[in-house]
């Protein structure tokens, strides 16, 4: 408990000095971006680690948020960051509607469902030209020419994705949402109106990733529907990010985030330009292949994982003079175990 | 006013007729058995009773009041808790995060559920697995923690659907024990049990029906003596 909390106050102070210590706006570019995903990671992982709702559809939160920053701005000549705070709630009502939809289906059935309504909610961003520019896309001007200011709005969000996520799990709420994912009939026969908490684990899910969709409005100052409407780099990057960094568990997305981030970046960089060009086209067959290994070898995710991770990499070279190795095990989940 | 009562309850699927015209009433702090061959109907009664589906004819009233129609999740709040045949533990949490898990239903702090999880552990004797994965439990044990989960939502009525099944001789002494103690503490049981053993020993009525119909109702003795029992058990030439 006690060394938990000085690593937390640590990884916040170097959160928190981050951008006073790195002044490339590059490196602070792709901070921001891993903390986007930490909270969108963390959000998928909510309703499907945690819930046993598999989504595809992230991308519809995250579009809906980005979308209602965008027309804000576009249209009622409002500030676009209004949309930091519609962002979220409008990603909610989204949420509702799918939810009244797709929750009459479960498992495998649920999980096609919003395949097909995130791909319907970007035809419509398509085709309804009058309210979105379509294909055009939504064009603003960024509020702040640094990154700084962006930085610390993304760690804030994060950190209050962290927060409510981990204190929701601890409190009723989360016992409802994993006896749900075990069996929602059992679940049920023990007075958990599953309808009711799948449908919460939505709202809190859609929340914070409609409010980042806003918040990527705000600091891309760019929007078009295949971008944040997208099924592979949003709806199932989301997943990539909780599968690698660990499902179920609260730190694994956060860290997926990061380390999803990272990779793709060294690939669209064709490895900081020492790799010929072709390699850059090459990281979704890397994400692809990270996908089958981690599956294989680490169905926990890294955080999940973790205890399997550390005795592989760190062997005792004697018996006996490895005690810090035999530190506390974490509790692992197997979330991929029927 | 009945304490639980069943009218006229019937149920079709599709064409099939699974239960039809069904009648009987629960005594408040009474243990009453539910028998009957295979596929008699016996888990459809206890699926209709917690509105796992909805029942086609009749009603059912729980302390006077009709039940039918209600959702699942509101049976239990209303204080009718069941086990199911085939257990269904939430397999990837412990033994008391699964009881945790259910007492949620009666109280909403993290530490009260704690509290009454360990209380209910205690009294169902499960108190030395409670860290273990539910899915580590030998059969006995998820029945016993099948008990122990509906225990946990406080209820006024249990259904137990066949928990000594399964179980060697020792395990099933416990289970009666158990149930007798649940009795004990003013618990109204409805149990569907198959072996005899139990079902003579601990029900003050039992309630018999065959291919969805009632073919006998009164004490152990009088239904192991009937006729029309004996003949849907052994088959007419013992009859």
């Amino acid at each position: 408990m006690k060394r938990n909390q000085i690593i937390n106050a640590l990884l916040a102070l170097v959160f928190l000095l981050f951008p006073l210590a790195v002044t490339s706006d590059y490196y602070r570019h792709l901070a921001i971006l891993a903390l986007m995903w930490v909270v969108i990671g963390g959000s998928w992982n909510l309703l499907a680690g945690y819930t046993g709702q598999i989504s595809f559809g992230h991308a519809i939160f995250f579009g809906t948020g980005a979308y209602a920053a965008g027309i804000l701005a576009d249209k009622l000549g409002l500030s676009a960051w209004w949309g930091l705070a519609l962002g979220g709630p409008a990603a909610v009502l989204m949420g509702l509607i799918i939810g009244f939809i797709c929750f009459r289906l479960r498992g495998p059935y649920f999980a096609l469902a919003t395949i097909a309504a995130g791909e319907i909610c970007r035809l419509i961003a398509v085709n309804w030209e009058s309210m979105t520019n379509g294909m055009v896309g939504i064009l603003l001007i960024q509020s702040f020419r640094s990154k700084v200011p962006y930085y610390y709005l993304a760690l804030a969000l994060a950190g209050a994705s962290l927060l409510v996520f981990s204190r929701a799990m601890k409190s009723k709420w989360g016992f409802y949402f994993v006896s749900i994912r075990e069996d929602q009939d059992a679940a049920e026969s023990l007075g958990i109106n599953a309808s009711l908490y799948k449908n919460l684990s939505l709202a809190i899910s859609a929340f914070f990733t409609g409010t980042t969709g806003a918040f990527y409005m705000n600091y891309m100052a760019f929007i078009d529907p295949e971008v944040v409407f997208s099924l592979p780099y949003i709806s199932i990057m989301a997943i990539l990010v909780a599968i690698i960094g660990g499902v179920a568990t609260i730190w694994g997305p956060a860290v997926g985030a990061f380390i999803m981030v990272g990779i793709q970046e060294t690939f669209r960089s064709a490895i900081f330009g020492l790799a010929p060009k072709w390699v850059s086209q090459s990281h979704a067959l890397v994400f692809g292949l990270m996908v089958i290994f981690v599956i294989l070898y680490l169905a926990n995710g890294v955080v999940g994982d973790w205890p399997k991770i550390k005795r592989l990499l760190v062997r005792s070279p004697k018996t006996g003079d490895a005690a810090w190795l035999s530190l506390k095990r974490g509790k692992s989940e197997r979330p991929s175990e029927g | 006013m009945a304490f639980f009562e069943a009218r006229e309850v019937g149920k079709t699927f599709g064409g099939l007729k699974a239960l039809s015209d069904v009648s009987f009433t629960v005594n408040q702090g009474e243990i009453f058995g539910l028998i009957g061959p295979n596929g008699a109907g016996k888990t459809t009664i206890f699926n209709l009773i917690n509105q796992f589906y909805p029942m086609t004819t009749g009603d059912i009233l729980f302390k006077g009041k009709s039940i039918k129609g209600m959702k699942t999740h509101r049976i239990c709040h209303l204080g009718i808790g069941r086990t199911f045949q085939v257990v269904k533990p939430l397999k990837r949490l412990t033994v008391l995060e699964n009881v945790m898990a259910s007492a949620f239903c009666r109280v909403n702090t993290f530490k009260e559920a704690r509290e009454l999880a360990l209380e209910t552990l205690e009294f169902c004797n499960l108190m030395s697995e409670k860290d273990k994965p539910a899915k580590s439990l030998p059969i006995a044990g998820r029945k016993r923690l099948e008990i122990t989960r509906a225990l946990a939502t406080k209820p006024e009525l249990l259904l137990l659907d066949e928990t000594a099944a399964g179980l060697n001789p020792a395990e099933l002494d416990e289970a009666i024990e158990l149930i007798l103690k649940m009795r004990d503490r003013g618990i109204t049981i409805i149990i569907i049990e198959h072996l005899m053993k139990v079902i003579m020993t601990i029900s003050h009525r039992i309630h018999c029906i065959n291919y969805g119909r009632t073919i006998a109702e009164g004490t152990p003795g009088e239904v192991a003596n009937n006729p029309e029992v004996i003949e849907a058990y052994l088959g007419e030439s013992y009859a």
